[in-house]
């Protein structure tokens, strides 16, 4: 028996391994097949001249321009948002809470990582319909909300990185400045927060990289299928994701289905190069900022 | 003056750590808030186990439970011997061009954007799957577990190596000094002394399995049923909530989602605390 198992384990890994690659390889494989052809400054612009595009003189009709802009505006302000506090509540948690505190908020920030984004985006429509209520009736579901609950989803992953940076650094580092005679903050400023800059940075592209392809949080606030580049903080906008799950139910012709898989190549590509940044800035990437939920 | 301002500064820190704590709770507590008047007056116990009939006026969430688990079980039954697998050829069977392929792969993989796994499992994997086993439109249980299998592997084949190479070395050497192989080696020592990041591992990824909302919602087909078996369309928790969030704000039907939403954060939740219990923090964050 033990013969036996000691045989099938070695076969077994590998039909598993090839398994796996092949899988892999056919799904994207296909998405290329079908979708290199769309590839061009057409998918993304349409009709329109890019240059008019770019400068907003003329709105984009047939292409993927709102869209990715869109994605673009929305990941900028998440990050915006969650970057100071992420990074703030990393540094208390790492240099300055103790026993029971840091321990209370450890579960809270699992808690929050593990919630699945479905949720989270349930959540910023329940406050959305709160303040229209309670505070304006001119509160829609829109970029300003959804950058907000896509702040919260990666919330967690930013104080995470942040926390697990600066607790890896050495001892003999953490005391120098210390017995030089600087500050608690000094230190973190200007000696921790620079030791450990390539694990928050790569912490960092890899929420960058979640924002860009979550899909369920801005389902619940505010992504819609047509509105054109967003004007305006508080208008509807559209965006990658979005469009490519829009687009796998309500296409009408195969010339729509191609901007789709167009579409998906490139929300593909961004995911990707953002995640071999992260990989490139720090070799071994925490395994924790890989989950997602 | 620098004084102040450090001080100052330290408050920031703190208040934003509490601030992020704050919204962990205030999520839960919205959610509950808005799905109270389900949960008055004794209705609690007939959510969970009524049927989903809005003309009948029944809002019970059963059906997308059973979904739920249905697909994130199955999900890992399929996902975990395969992530074992490939996390065995990577740091034990194969040291060449294979494993180190394979690993490349798989932290690529983790990079893949969900929606695209539900793109292509529509156009490619669900016409397959009509096809193969002549199941009604394909758009069914297999179809998803199969799909969501290539979204949770690659974390679990990254937990589990991970946890292998954690291992003390001397132990191994000790099984090939004594005349052992490395099969031997892993199969005695490694696999026993790496349970926990195992353990970590398969939970971890089963709570990305029960979360996922685009896979199920694009291919699992969305029938209101508990699914019969492998080829049943079924609608899971989180594509509920996708699917009725259009309806009118006012409804049962709508408050029900909350009722959705509650029991993925409770699912979820369990499933950190059960993490927390196994390894403790360390162990997670690697």
């Amino acid at each position: 028996m033990r013969k036996f198992v000691e045989k099938i384990v070695p076969l077994f890994s590998w039909m598993c391994g090839i398994v796996l690659l092949v899988a892999i390889a056919g799904v994207l494989g296909y998405l290329f097949l079908k979708g290199y052809r769309s590839l061009g400054l057409k998918l993304i612009f349409g009709t329109t001249p890019p240059l008019d595009a770019f400068l907003m003189r003329r709105p984009v009709f047939n292409g993927l321009f709102p869209a990715i802009v869109g994605t673009f505006s929305l990941v900028f302000l998440a990050i915006c948002w969650a970057i100071p506090v992420g990074m703030a509540a990393g540094i208390y948690l790492a240099e300055y809470a103790q026993g029971k505190t840091k321990q209370i908020l450890d579960l809270f920030f699992d808690v929050m990582a593990g919630l699945p984004s479905v949720v989270v985006g349930l959540f910023g429509f329940s406050v959305t319909v709160f303040l229209n209520r309670n505070l304006s009736g001119r509160i829609y579901p829109c970029l300003f909300i959804s950058s907000i609950a896509l702040a919260f989803l990666v919330l967690p992953y930013i104080i995470r990185t942040t926390q697990i940076a600066l607790e890896g650094l050495p001892g003999s580092l953490r005391m120098t400045a210390l017995a030089l005679g600087a500050s608690r903050l000094q230190n973190i400023v200007r000696v921790l927060l620079p030791q450990s800059l390539s694990g928050i940075i790569s912490g960092v592209i890899l929420a960058i990289g979640r924002c860009a392809e979550d899909t369920a949080v801005i389902m619940l606030t505010g992504v819609v299928a047509s509105a054109g580049v967003p004007r305006s903080l508080l208008s509807p906008y559209e965006a990658l994701p979005f469009y490519i799950y829009y687009i796998s139910s309500q296409y009408v012709d195969q010339e729509e289905l191609a901007t789709g898989y167009g579409a998906a190549i490139i929300l593909l590509f961004i995911c990707l190069v953002l995640f071999g940044l992260a990989f490139l800035i720090k070799k071994r990437v925490n395994l924790y900022s890989l989950y997602r939920a | 003056m620098i004084r102040i301002n450090e001080k100052t500064i330290e408050k920031f820190f703190f208040l934003s750590a509490f601030f992020s704590a704050l919204v962990t709770c205030s999520i839960f507590a919205f959610l509950f808030v808005l799905g109270l008047p389900l949960f008055s007056g004794g209705r609690f116990f007939s959510i969970i186990t009524q049927p989903w009939a809005p003309h009948l006026g029944h809002f019970g969430i059963y059906p997308m439970i059973a979904g739920t688990l249905a697909v994130s079980l199955l999900t890992m039954v399929v996902a975990f011997p395969l992530s074992l697998g490939c996390a065995i050829l990577i740091s034990v069977v194969d040291r060449g061009k294979m494993s180190w392929l394979l690993r490349k792969t798989v932290e690529m993989m983790t990079g893949v954007p969900t929606v695209i796994y539900g793109f292509v499992g529509i156009f490619l994997l669900v016409p397959l799957v009509r096809e193969i086993f002549e199941a009604g439109s394909g758009m069914c249980v297999l179809s998803a577990v199969l799909m969501l299998t290539l979204l949770v592997s690659p974390t679990m084949i990254l937990f589990f190596c991970d946890s292998f190479e954690r291992v003390p070395r001397s132990y191994g050497d000790a099984v090939l000094a004594v005349g052992g192989t490395e099969i031997q080696k892993f199969l005695y020592v490694t696999l026993p002394h790496s349970w926990t990041g195992i353990v970590i591992g398969f939970t971890l990824s089963l709570g990305r399995a029960l979360g996922d909302t685009l896979v199920a919602l694009m291919i699992a087909g969305n029938a209101v049923q508990v699914p019969g078996s492998l080829f049943d369309s079924a609608r899971t928790l989180t594509s509920h909530i996708a699917l009725v969030f259009a309806a009118d704000y006012n409804s049962m039907e709508f408050k029900a989602i909350f009722a959705c939403g509650i029991f993925l954060y409770l699912f979820t939740t369990i499933l950190v605390c059960a993490v927390r219990l196994v390894g403790g923090r360390r162990k997670m964050a690697g």
